[in-house]
């Protein structure tokens, strides 16, 4: 049967979830939204979107690597990404200087490896015969795909990464802000920089299954930065991000449903279209701030309907 | 400034003891201490004392280990020889009683978290857990209510009402600096380690920035110990100075240790100190630091 577009959003819906790959997609895309919407505020503050981009790269060859030898995809996103999230953990702090625990001038070595990951994995696409569409399934994501086993593996994964982050969250944030003064309070700053770099791996590999390898910043970074235009408070912050990322995966799958083109354009445009309207926002919010200085935090919070 | 030409402490050897008995623990003691860093010498035999509600500045041309002392003194770095005594016990162990402000670059200007957190990190930030804001207050409203007030306090005392609620990096360098300073206070502590805490500000923040540890090192009874790459801004101000140079240093009253001879002695060549109408001074002829103290050049 050929699902069809009315007027009632209730139906629509209906009809939508009497499909069991829908259902498993939905349950699959809120999991992935919550991660990648907590750890990416984390990730933009700490300027290491450069490092998910690669660990999101990086899980693309292990996914083609797992279907190529017959296992199931997710132990090829897992694996590759926490890998190469030790990697990167484990290069010497200096080589990994500049800004906030950016990459710095490590860039160019981490561009190297990811486009020998892409071209890597592009060969395991290629030992496998027979699987063409595959292709662009792990890179630009699909819906039709998700099994239940995936679904628990992804909330496996999800949970104890969402409980680290929350056992983590305040002395990461000083470390994310001030690494030398958190040094000095006794907060661990390259145990718990680690730690974050493997969360970064388990949000990038999940999202990765529903986004594809190259859009996962859809959820990783847009929702985030959205939220950082929007908020300087932290709490909010990740509270925002999360809703972003959840609101433009479940817009971006139903629509995706509906209509023949793929998740991730949805998924993205719907991220997008948030970040330009937050960004024209923040605009148009500091240009009457500055005109009304000083207090100018405390108007504008009020504006948005916030306790200043 | 004053003047005091009291007796030289000049090649200060061994801990100070003038006029003995009445002075509190010091705050910080150093003895013939010694540190390398990556296989090199930075300095040895580095003696001095800071005693609690004293302002004291640590000098020295770039590269002389202003800043490794300093991480010295936290237990950041180990000393090789020599004791260190910070608070009472070996360096390192009552850090959570001791403010410090790095030397830093500013925030950028995209940094969108409130100056407010900021200094609240410095409350708790070493803690484990996530703080969730409407949580705690419904939960333990009074330990909520108290960390609440200290925050408006802290942030009161250095002046930062205005803008303590602007995401940082829309501060200017001198409101960032308060509120680092702000941070770096909320704990109560009993010492403060600023590494340059004036560099890369407009000589009006200095100025204002000066007046405010010393403010705070008086009314607070803080010892303040303050790396400073120009010592004019807080010359008024300062106890004590240490001229760290050549792996040596030099520690007494900023009119006898900020000489020529005594400034001669230390770098084994050729120094001069000048003073200008308005009191100011320039070190000249230093070998290694070019722009030292600002001012007519040599």
């Amino acid at each position: 049967m050929q699902p069809h577009l009315s007027w009632d959003l209730v139906e629509d819906v209906r009809q939508m979830l009497a499909f069991p790959f829908m259902v498993n997609a939905l349950r699959a895309g809120t999991l992935v939204a919550v991660v990648a919407g907590a750890i990416g505020w984390v990730m933009v503050l700490r300027r290491q979107s450069f490092a998910g981009h690669t660990l999101a790269v990086v899980g693309f060859p292990g996914a083609a690597a797992a279907i190529w030898l017959g296992v199931a995809t997710g132990w090829g996103y897992y694996g590759a990404c926490i890998a190469s999230a030790l990697v990167i953990a484990a290069l010497p702090p200096s080589a990994r200087r500049g800004g906030l625990g950016g990459f710095g001038e490590e860039s160019a070595v981490i561009g190297t490896v990811q486009a020998f990951a892409l071209a890597c994995g592009f060969l395991f696409v290629s030992l496998y015969h027979g699987f063409l569409s595959g292709l662009t399934n792990l890179l630009f994501g699909t819906i039709s795909g998700v099994t239940g086993t995936q679904v628990q593996v992804l909330l496996l994964a999800a949970l104890p990464c969402l409980v680290v982050l929350a056992v983590l969250g305040r002395p990461l944030l000083f470390a994310s802000i001030d690494p030398d003064l958190a040094g000095a309070r006794g907060v661990p700053v390259r145990l718990v920089g680690a730690l974050f770099l493997l969360m970064l791996a388990v949000a990038a590999a999940g999202t990765s299954q529903i986004t594809g390898s190259l859009l996962v910043f859809a959820l990783l970074v847009t929702p985030a930065a959205t939220a950082h235009r929007l908020t300087a408070r932290p709490a909010l912050g990740v509270g925002l991000s999360v809703g972003f990322a959840l609101v433009a995966s479940w817009v971006g799958m139903t629509v995706a449903f509906y209509s023949p083109y793929p998740i991730g354009f949805w998924v993205t445009t719907v991220t997008f279209a948030g970040y330009l309207l937050a960004t024209g926002w923040r605009l148009a919010a500091d240009r009457v701030g500055q005109r009304r200085r000083p207090g100018s935090a405390v108007a504008s919070a009020a504006a948005r309907g916030m306790p200043a | 400034m004053s003047g005091n030409p009291g007796q030289l402490r000049v090649d200060a050897v061994g801990p100070v003891s003038d006029s003995a008995a009445a002075l509190p623990a010091p705050a910080v003691e150093l003895t013939d201490v010694a540190a390398r860093l990556g296989g090199h010498r930075v300095f040895s035999y580095v003696t001095l004392t800071v005693r609690p509600g004293e302002f004291v500045a640590l000098l020295g041309p770039n590269g002389a280990g202003k800043s490794t002392l300093l991480k010295v003194i936290l237990g950041l770095v180990g000393h090789t020889t020599g004791t260190v005594t910070v608070l009472g016990a070996p360096a390192g162990r009552r850090n959570r009683a001791i403010g410090y402000l790095p030397q830093r670059h500013a925030f950028d200007a995209d940094t969108r978290i409130r100056g407010i957190d900021i200094v609240r990190l410095g409350l708790d930030g070493h803690r484990w857990g996530t703080p969730v804001p409407l949580l705690s207050r419904l939960l333990r409203p009074a330990h909520h209510r108290q960390a609440g007030q200290r925050l408006a306090e802290v942030i009161d005392l250095v002046g930062a009402g205005a803008y303590a609620r602007r995401p940082i990096g829309q501060c200017s360098g001198g409101e960032q600096q308060r509120l680092l300073i702000a941070q770096a206070l909320i704990r109560r502590p009993e010492l403060l380690i600023l590494d340059e805490p004036l560099d890369s500000l407009d000589v009006p923040s200095q100025a204002g920035i000066s007046a405010l540890i010393q403010d705070i090192c008086r009314t607070q009874r803080v010892a303040v110990l303050m790396v400073a790459h120009d010592v004019n801004p807080i010359l008024p101000y300062l106890d004590q100075v240490i001229y760290l140079a050549r792996g040596g240093a030099v520690m007494g009253r900023p009119a006898e240790v900020i000489t020529s001879d005594t400034l001669t002695t230390l770098y084994g060549t050729p120094v001069d100190v000048l003073r200008d109408r308005a009191g100011r001074l320039v070190v000249v002829g230093q070998p290694d630091a070019p722009a030292h103290h600002p001012g007519p050049s040599r």
